[in-house]
């Protein structure tokens, strides 16, 4: 018997204790929130006490909030007490790929997914030799030779107590909002990174996390720390279209870069969208991601490629607190079909000096409703702070929506500010003019479109700058007649 | 190659071509001359099969078929190319790009293998040399930040790249200066062969001083109403349009 058996086994042994019954063979819990359900999470991944003190304060705070209601997104109440907040993280496993939804592997043939990362994502079964294990094994030792810590959060908790103790929360704390409290109160698991001073990651985290995404649950937590002079690049999802039982998903992510350390955070989204015709079953997309450039010289950067989902709201920030530091946000979101998407960013400049870009790029199709809704703070000891900011929506067909929201706050009159914002349709000329050169309809769409989108696709890193460009492709396949 | 008969077309409510007949034969260059507003853009708008432009009566055959239910790149792939007025801005994406993915589209069409990026490269660098264009081109946008010159002579150069049988020139001498003219003029000379069909719609007769054409037509009114060889070019230039009005 492993040893993370035998933590779950005296867990579960444990919580009787407390009067709760849980069916001993499942490894999910019962639908409903309660303290006792936060206990026991807490004690199946044996945390320490302080987290779970952490957990509870944010639990009956949470208890004292109201869902938000001002985004522009519609979908049906969500009862909180139906969800099950523990759920091991087991797939059943599949014999073959032929066992796999043959519409699902349609998908990864067209986005070039090779098929040994086929069989992963869809849950096959794969041998222990498969190459992508033994190259994250490689990484991990590279990684270990230069100081980097990577690995889940559970295991940062057991681990690097000391730094999850330091940071957890600073950035996003737990009264943050209804969403983000909640997953403070029940977050199952995540990733962690701590950069050493003045190293440089020497690859981007992406391919490793791609091995271990399939396993993330609901409830996500990710801290991501750049001490002094550190750079480092992350990559979280993936091109390929990920199911999940859960529709809920309400992660958090905390970034925090030290003096002159760079973050660059990127993420490519494919959530299931929901029936193309009805939108039923997609995933709600709830996340709060926010970056503190704390000290001075300090960068944060946001790429986000966001085309899954039914419902998305999502605003990944920047505190700019340090003096010129920089704050970045590229977006690029599609709604198709039934999705809806209200995304954005906030750029609070506190420091002198500082910087923000934001740059949004909107695509609505089908019956697509997509909101941008940005927030540019400039404080009063903001000397000399900038923001430019470009917020561009195409609309393909006529039952599709774009909205755009930027609130600018400015409290120091040296601030620069530059907003430009435009929306168009794919114009007719532009398409008859790829077709008498010979271009279908379909290929003029995806073609336009990731014209429109170069600005943010080339922040990504490359290889997953060629896969978002095929995503696009396949989200808004069947958009034009 | 080309055949119109008794073209009409109009443009939402109003009738623009009034009963059109050319035909133009296999290795002919033909050019429809008349002022702004006498049809010719409809004209080749609706060879090329553009939306919004409605055929009420009459029939356009291309190598012997009706082709007025055919889509554009239908048209297109089938080696209709059409140099535009304005040429379109597509913003972000490039021109070995959009260049690659139509001469692509229309070897796949005809069974060839579609040529890989190095094999394109080494095609478009000479085309380029041929129109004295520079390399800087294939990384800029398609027509973006171009010159009006520059945009003209990207449609000549696709027009080398993509080889069609029938290729018709709306309006491509506007806007040139006298030195880019006669560079297209050469790319135009050099692509006319016995296989080849041309129509070369225009305004004024200054690129007509290079490039010959077989046969020149006088629309007014959505009518052709003179043809004649290429001297009726020059008796425009002198004379203007009114004498030929009814």
């Amino acid at each position: 018997m492993n040893s993370e058996q035998q933590i779950i086994d005296s867990n579960l042994k444990k919580e009787y204790e407390y009067g709760f019954v849980t069916d001993i063979e499942s490894e999910t819990l019962p639908p409903g929130l309660n303290e006792e359900v936060i206990r026991i999470i807490s004690k199946k991944k044996d945390e320490p006490q302080w987290l779970l003190d952490w957990r509870l304060k944010a639990y009956r705070h949470w208890l004292k909030m109201d869902e938000p209601k001002w985004a522009k997104v519609v979908y049906p109440e969500i009862d909180y007490q139906d969800i099950s907040y523990f759920s091991a993280p087991k797939k059943k496993e599949l014999a073959s790929l032929d066992e796999v939804d043959p519409e699902l592997l349609a998908t990864y043939n067209k986005l070039g997914i090779p098929l040994e990362e086929q069989k992963m994502l869809s849950g096959v079964a794969v041998d222990a030799v498969f190459d992508s294990v033994s190259v994250a094994t490689t990484f991990k030792e590279e990684l270990k030779k230069e100081g980097v810590i990577f690995c889940s959060f559970s295991e940062a908790v057991k681990n690097h107590p000391e730094l999850i103790q330091r940071y957890l929360g600073t950035v996003v704390p737990y009264t943050d909002n209804y969403y983000a409290t909640l997953n403070s109160a029940v977050f199952t698991d995540g990733s962690f990174v701590y950069i050493p001073k003045g190293v440089r990651c020497p690859m981007e985290l992406s391919t490793y996390f791609r091995i271990n995404e399939a396993k993330t649950g609901q409830f996500e937590r990710t801290l991501i720390i750049a001490d002094e002079g550190s750079h480092v690049s992350y990559l979280e999802g993936c091109t390929a279209p990920m199911r999940d039982e859960n529709q809920l998903h309400a992660a958090v992510v905390e970034l925090v870069a030290h003096r002159d350390a760079t973050i660059k955070y990127s993420t490519v989204q494919n959530w299931y969208p929901g029936h193309p015709e009805t939108g039923a079953g997609g995933i709600y997309n709830f996340v709060t991601k926010r970056g503190t450039c704390l000290e001075d010289n300090s960068r944060i950067s946001w790429t986000q490629v966001e085309t899954g989902s039914a419902v998305t709201w999502k605003y990944p920030s920047c505190i700019l607190k340090g003096d010129n530091s920089v704050g970045e946000f590229y977006s690029v979101a599609v709604t198709n079909n039934y999705q809806q998407a209200d995304t954005g960013t906030k750029m609070i400049h506190l420091g002198k000096n500082t910087k923000s870009t934001i740059i949004s790029k909107g695509i609505s199709a089908g019956h697509g409703q997509q909101t941008y809704r940005g927030e540019v703070k400039i404080m009063k000891g903001a000397d000399h702070a900038r923001n430019f900011s470009q917020c561009d929506s195409i609309l393909i067909g006529d039952t599709c929506g774009a909205h755009t929201f930027p609130y600018i706050n400015v409290r120091n009159p040296s601030a620069q500010m530059e907003h430009e914002a435009t929306t168009s349709s794919i114009g007719e000329d532009q398409m008859f003019y790829c077709n008498q050169r010979g271009i279908s309809s379909e290929d003029a769409v995806s073609m336009i479109v990731n014209g429109f989108c170069k600005d943010v696709f080339k922040e990504l890193p490359m290889e997953f700058a060629v896969e978002a460009t095929k995503l696009m492709e396949v989200s808004l396949e069947g958009s034009v007649g | 190659m080309l055949d119109i008969q008794n073209l009409h077309a109009r443009v939402e409510d109003k009738p623009i071509l009034k009963g059109i007949n050319l035909a133009i034969k296999s290795g002919e260059m033909h050019a429809v001359m008349g002022r702004n507003g006498s049809g010719k853009s409809t004209l080749s708008n609706v060879i090329t099969g553009r939306e919004g432009f409605t055929v009420t009566q009459g029939d356009v055959n291309y190598k012997g078929e009706s082709i007025l239910d055919w889509s554009p790149e239908d048209r297109a792939l089938a080696g209709i190319f059409m140099s535009f007025q304005y040429p379109i801005v597509i913003p972000g994406v490039n021109n070995t790009y959009f260049l690659k993915a139509a001469l692509n589209a229309k070897r796949k069409h005809e069974g060839e293998k579609e040529l890989d990026a190095a094999g394109f490269l080494k095609l478009i660098k000479q085309k380029l040399a041929e129109l004295d264009m520079d390399t800087t081109y294939l990384q800029r946008g398609v027509n973006e930040g171009f010159s009006g010159g520059e945009k003209k002579r990207n449609e000549i150069l696709q027009m080398l790249t993509l080889q069609p049988d029938l290729a018709i020139l709306d309006e491509t001498d506007s806007g040139l200066d006298i030195d880019a003219l006669k560079i297209i003029a050469e790319g135009v000379n050099q692509f006319r062969n016995v296989d080849r069909s041309l129509l070369v719609i225009t305004h004024y007769q200054r690129l007509l001083k290079y490039i010959k054409p077989d046969v020149v037509h006088v629309l007014i009114d959505g009518q052709i109403v003179r043809s004649g060889g290429k001297e009726l070019a020059l008796e425009l230039e002198e004379k203007g349009y009114n004498w030929l009005e009814s």
